[in-house]
């Protein structure tokens, strides 16, 4: 119900929402759970185990209860906390792990079986038989199992990633980590404040006391609008600090949108933020423990601090009657509130015999809740009095208070273990905090405001002087300083389940079964109960788990210790850590200069690393692939076609010693490589295995031109800069990546030279003795444009490489299509030169696999013995160099038409298919137009000495088994004389 | 004179230029580019060189320094990029190279990248939402090299109004996209 005055909403204003199909109104200040309560609405859901009906227990993102579905279609979020959710004007939210409906469920009758449902019933009741599990167990158990349901709808909203950088980050905009903000603010520390409240002011919103004469909630306003008017500060309120990093690094997101009923065009919903700090300060409070006592989990129970909270800033009381239980001081207050608020308290009941007088209030001393009634939702409670007699109350509302816990989450992040302060009954920060991390207000253990303001300058003071600022300690207002009185009280004993982890469904007689069975580390009895496992991470239900286990075991708490706290503090979306980057921008593209001119053609484009290359040119009638690629094959090899090689890495090698250095990068001589020549070479990796081929060209006697495969443009340079800075730092050589700075075309076939010598200019002689196979040069083209030309050949034809800066690029490609015209030129793809390639027998990435040598290669004879080179004397290893090691070679079908699977392996004819039978594998498979004849290249045992040897080619994966022979890997014009031509 | 006509790296005839709140988002292609690498033995020498190129001293570490017309900025340990104006400049590297020597290997690097120049309020809060870089902290000529929407680029801060970037030339569609994203994301 909706109290008739107070509260920080705008009662003016009406806000419109759904739950469960029914129709509520709100106001603006309202969370969802504080408008489902002014409405009258006490359960919200469904407990995860035993589908007992649970509401709300907290008011803040440690709930573990009152978890629905928000939204719908696309933007639904299941097991969204009621208590944080922002009201707005349309909100939808539904009731989950319930069905058919809430009031009614279904699968409520595993409360009735509660006593076969203990902890680690699992693990004893679906032990056999075995076969059963994949097929009834676990369908059965995720169906049971669960709490709200995945859409499938793809979200429609964006996430963004950011960065922030600051002196101070300060942690939870109470009264510590405002007066923290303030001192250093007014400094001129930079600082930022977060909070996941979308009003800052922490407790100081919830509670009646003032500061200095006004109500704390405005004197929290009027410190955050100081704050704002200062440039040096950002304040993010609706941002969850989620987890303490290495060196001051912070993660936190921030809800952006979360409170709109879709985000503006444009703009996130939620902000991953990581903030690099140089200090930090954990303002983040306390939260309040329950007490565990017989059906302490109806709709209608809430932490007694809750209770208050909502009376005070939101005016809504879950019920007309309502009493409080109580170990501590701290409960009072929460009486006296409600009694000031005009809600009817039945009764204060406190465990301490010697508990103080409440005003207004009757106190019922050195008595305890026993039990409870009301099937879904709280009717009455049971209290044992002092003299052990039973009084039963009817309210409809119990606010619980068994001592608040300093929230240390992040303090232990990085490992760091808390200690116990009797004190207060819980456990404070330890000495080890993360690097640059300081502590303050009740985070510490200092439940006044008194000292939450204190503490939060104090801190502040401290982290300008690590910082070598200067700041004026603040005059500290005048706030309430009242001392924590509390008497340790963890559970009432009892037969009855009293729960402990009410999203789990953990009761104490768990932790006793736990016990009884071993598990009685806290790790131990975390997993075997699944205490604190659940999404809410046990925030008000871990304590308790373990004081019971420290009373069973006879050891203290701080004895029994905590589990580990990890990050994320409260749960984040996946799509707040995907971010932006999915789906096809998962990754940048990179485009050559022609791929606009590619798509005119209709280009059909492949990925290859980050690049998009043209597949294939389909042509009107072409109804598939490869009829484009035979035709694309058959033209390049019977007048001219064109390639876009952009792609190739290019490094540029300068230096006095980039012959001696490209001589120790390659396993073949570079060293008299002549100036205006081009080499095909093989790097090595230090084991000896290929690691990638290319050319290099030499432009000059200190400059040569590197290329690379596309894959390993960036692994060949990392590799070569590697050897020059770590290995070889006494050799004068220069790198630096050029593979953007040209647009490179392959233009190959028999017409290839004639085409050229129209785009080339006239004082460049290309001629086959001017010009010969393995030349390069810089050239002009186009009346003047610098261009650089390579006579080198992939396809086997004969073929060039030009390239242009790449600006120039698209203007080329059109030119050479024009002026090839006369030629027929056609656009090749990779699929074409792919197929060319395994016709002439040049190994390519898939050769290249990280498992191949030189020696496997054919290119035995490459590795020079002559000199020194990385790979090399690992290459000559026993092991790689056995009678029976892989040879390169081709392999054609018996019959011409029978395709020949990429990846078969191979086996003599008639052995069984068993890996000691393996005679090697296929490679690289093609349909090859011009032998008119499917054709592949693979690695097979001493290969080269068994050409003519007829083999079966066995795919296990698509079941084709083909016999073939063994042949040359060199289809076409095994003498190069075309390349030559 | 050849006829080939240059795209700029976004793949049109003219650059592109956005308008997204008070910021600008221009692509800048008319800038030479080249790499300038000291030969072992020879650091200080090409740094002396380098400084009368330019016409000031050679660019510190993550610095950036602007001559008349000639740039530089620092790239790597006694290696720095020199920036000109392309018309006047298409063979800035050439001509460098003439005039450095045998002190520094000299790298044409005119259409290795693609820059884009950002002018206005709010440079800061867009670039905070796409690299780990504190514009809102670097002093004005800082030159860091860092990465930008998963993509290796160089950020020059010239003043709080004007940032540039520079970024693979292959990439610069993706780039300029999340520059967009960004921008549209705050303002």
């Amino acid at each position: 119900m909706r109290l008739k005055t107070g509260g920080q909403i705008d009662r003016s204003t009406a806000l419109r929402f759904q739950f469960d199909g029914r129709d509520y109104c709100g106001h603006p200040g309202d969370t969802l759970a504080s408008a489902l309560m002014a409405n009258g609405v006490r359960l919200m859901g469904r407990s995860f185990k035993y589908h007992r009906p649970r509401g709300v227990l907290s008011a803040g993102s440690e709930e573990p209860n009152a978890l629905v579905m928000l939204r719908s279609g696309g933007r639904c979020e299941p097991n969204s906390r009621a208590t944080v959710a922002e009201l707005f004007d349309g909100l939808q939210a539904r009731s989950q792990n319930a069905w058919p409906g809430l009031k009614f469920d279904a699968l409520a009758i595993n409360d009735r079986l509660s006593n076969f449902l203990t902890a680690g019933f699992y693990y004893k009741t679906f032990m056999w038989p075995a076969a059963f599990w994949e097929k009834l167990y676990e369908p059965m158990i995720r169906r049971a199992a669960g709490l709200g349901a995945i859409t499938t709808a793809p979200d429609p909203d964006a996430y963004d990633k950011g960065f922030l950088h600051c002196d101070l980050l300060v942690i939870g905009a109470g009264p510590a980590g405002l007066m923290a903000a303030l001192t250093a603010a007014r400094a001129g520390a930079r600082v930022i404040l977060a909070d996941e409240d979308f009003r800052m002011g922490g407790r100081l919103n919830a509670e009646s006391y003032g500061i200095d004469d006004i109500a704390g909630a405005d004197w929290a306003a009027q410190a955050v609008a100081e704050l704002a008017s200062l440039p040096n500060i950002r304040l993010m309120s609706r941002t969850t600090v989620i987890g303490a990093f290495d060196h001051g690094i912070y993660g936190a997101v921030e809800r952006v949108a979360d409170h709109l009923p879709t985000p503006p065009e444009g703009k996130p919903r939620q902000i991953l933020w990581r903030i690099y700090s140089k200090r930090a300060i954990l303002c983040a409070g306390a939260l309040e423990r329950p007490i565990a006592f017989a059906n302490n989990d109806r709709p209608g129970i809430l932490s007694a601090g809750a209770l208050r909270a909502y009376a005070n800033r939101w005016a809504v009381s879950p019920a007309e009657s309502v009493a409080v239980f109580t170990n501590n001081d701290d409960g009072h207050r929460t009486a006296a509130d409600l009694v000031a608020r005009g809600v009817k308290l039945a009764a204060l009941i406190d465990t301490r015999a010697d508990a103080p007088h409440c005003p207004g209030v009757e106190l019922l001393a050195g008595a305890q809740v026993t039990d409870t009634s009301g099937r879904l939702g709280l009717r009455a409670i049971t209290v044992r009095l002092a003299n052990g007699q039973a009084r039963k109350l009817k309210v409809g509302a119990l606010g619980v208070s068994g001592g608040w816990n300093p929230n240390l989450a992040l303090t232990c992040h990085q490992r760091a273990r808390p200690l116990w302060d009797d004190a207060i009954a819980a456990f404070v920060p330890g000495p080890d905090l993360p690097s640059g991390m300081a502590v303050a207000g009740a985070a510490t253990g200092a439940f006044s405001t008194h000292a939450a303001l204190a503490g939060g300058a104090g801190m502040a003071m401290q982290a300008l002087a690590d910082l070598g600022m200067t700041g004026t300690a603040p005059d500290l207002p005048r706030a309430e300083d009242t001392p924590t009185r509390i008497t340790p009280f963890w559970h009432v004993a009892g037969n009855k389940r009293a729960w402990l982890d009410l999203q789990n469904d953990v009761t104490v007689k768990d932790v006793k079964l736990a016990h009884q069975e071993g598990f009685r580390a806290v790790e131990h009895l975390k997993r075997y109960t699944t205490l604190g496992m659940a999404t809410d991470q046990g925030k008000t239900s871990n304590m308790g788990g373990l004081a019971v286990m420290a009373e069973l075991t006879g050891q203290s708490i701080a004895q029994t210790g905590t589990t580990i706290f990890r990050p994320p503090y409260t749960p984040v979306a996946l799509g707040t850590l995907a971010g932006r980057f999915t789906g096809r921008e998962f990754r940048p593209t990179r485009l050559t200069p022609s791929h606009h001119w590619a798509v005119e053609q209709g280009a059909e484009f492949v990925e290859v690393g980050q690049w998009l290359r043209a597949q294939y040119f389909p042509r009107a009638g072409e109804t598939h692939w490869r009829e484009s690629v035979d035709r694309e094959v058959l033209a390049t090899r019977g007048s001219v076609g064109v390639c876009d090689v952009t792609t190739l890495g290019k490094i540029d090698v300068q230096g006095r010693d980039g012959a001696a250095f490209l001589n120790r990068i390659y396993c073949n001589g570079f060293a008299k490589l002549a100036v205006g020549r081009v080499r095909y070479g093989v790097m090595l990796r230090e084991d000896g295995i290929a690691f990638d081929d290319g050319t290099a060209a030499r432009l000059a006697e200190d400059h040569f031109v590197v290329t690379t495969t596309t894959a390993n443009a960036v692994p060949v340079y990392r590799h070569m800069e590697f050897a020059r800075q770590c290995l070889w730092p006494d050799m004068d050589v220069q790198l630096i990546s050029t593979t953007e700075a040209w647009a490179q075309y392959a233009i190959a076939g028999p017409n290839s030279r004639k085409l050229l010598q129209k785009i080339v200019d006239a004082e460049f002689d290309i001629s086959n003795d001017a010009f010969p196979f393995m030349a390069c040069a810089e050239i002009t083209v186009c009346k003047g444009c610098p261009a650089r030309l390579f006579r080198i050949s992939f396809s086997g034809e004969l073929a060039y490489e030009l390239a242009v800066p790449a600006r120039y690029g698209d203007a080329l490609i059109r030119r050479i299509m024009a002026e090839g015209a006369e030629f027929d030129i056609t656009p090749y793809g990779t699929e074409a030169l792919g197929v060319m390639r395994i016709e002439k027998g040049h190994a390519a990435g898939s050769e290249l696999n990280g498992q191949t040598t030189a020696l496997n290669l054919g290119l035995g004879r490459m590795v020079s013995t002559r000199k020194d080179s990385i790979g090399a004397v690992l290459s000559r290893r026993e092991g790689l160099n056995m009678p029976d090691a892989p040879h390169l070679v081709g392999l054609r079908p018996l019959n011409p038409q029978s395709r020949i699977p990429a990846g078969a392996h191979l086996l003599e004819i008639g052995a069984q298919m068993v890996a000691a039978n393996d005679q090697g594998y296929l490679s690289s498979a093609c349909y090859s137009p011009c032998l008119q004849s499917y054709i592949a290249l693979g690695f097979v045992k001493d290969g080269q000495k068994r050409l003519g040897h007829k083999l079966r080619a066995l795919s296990p994966l698509t079941g084709e088994d083909v016999e073939v022979e063994i042949v040359s890997p060199h289809f076409i014009d095994p003498q190069g004389e075309r390349l030559r031509a | 004179m050849h006829d080939l006509a240059p795209l700029t790296p976004l793949g049109a005839p003219a650059p592109h230029c956005d308008d997204i709140g008070p910021l600008r988002i221009a692509e800048t292609p008319d800038r030479a580019l080249a790499s300038v690498s000291a030969r072992l033995g020879q650091e200080a020498a090409c740094k002396t060189a380098l400084g009368a190129l330019i016409g000031a001293d050679a660019p510190d570490i993550a610095r950036y320094t602007g001559g008349t017309p000639l740039n530089s900025f620092w790239i790597g340990p006694h290696s720095w990029m020199l920036e000109a104006p392309y018309a006047g400049h298409s063979d800035l590297a050439a001509r460098a190279k003439a005039r450095l020597g045998d002190c520094a290997s000299v790298t044409d690097q005119s259409d290795a990248w693609a820059r884009f120049d950002l002018t206005g309020e709010g440079i800061a809060r867009v670039m905070e939402r796409l690299c780990n870089l504190d514009l809102a902290a670097m002093a004005a000529g800082t030159a860091r090299r860092s990465v930008v929407a998963h993509i290796g680029c160089h950020v020059i801060g010239h003043d709080s109004a004007h940032a540039t970037l520079y970024g693979p030339r292959s990439s610069a569609q993706s780039l300029h996209q999340a520059l967009i994203m960004a921008a549209k994301s705050v303002f």
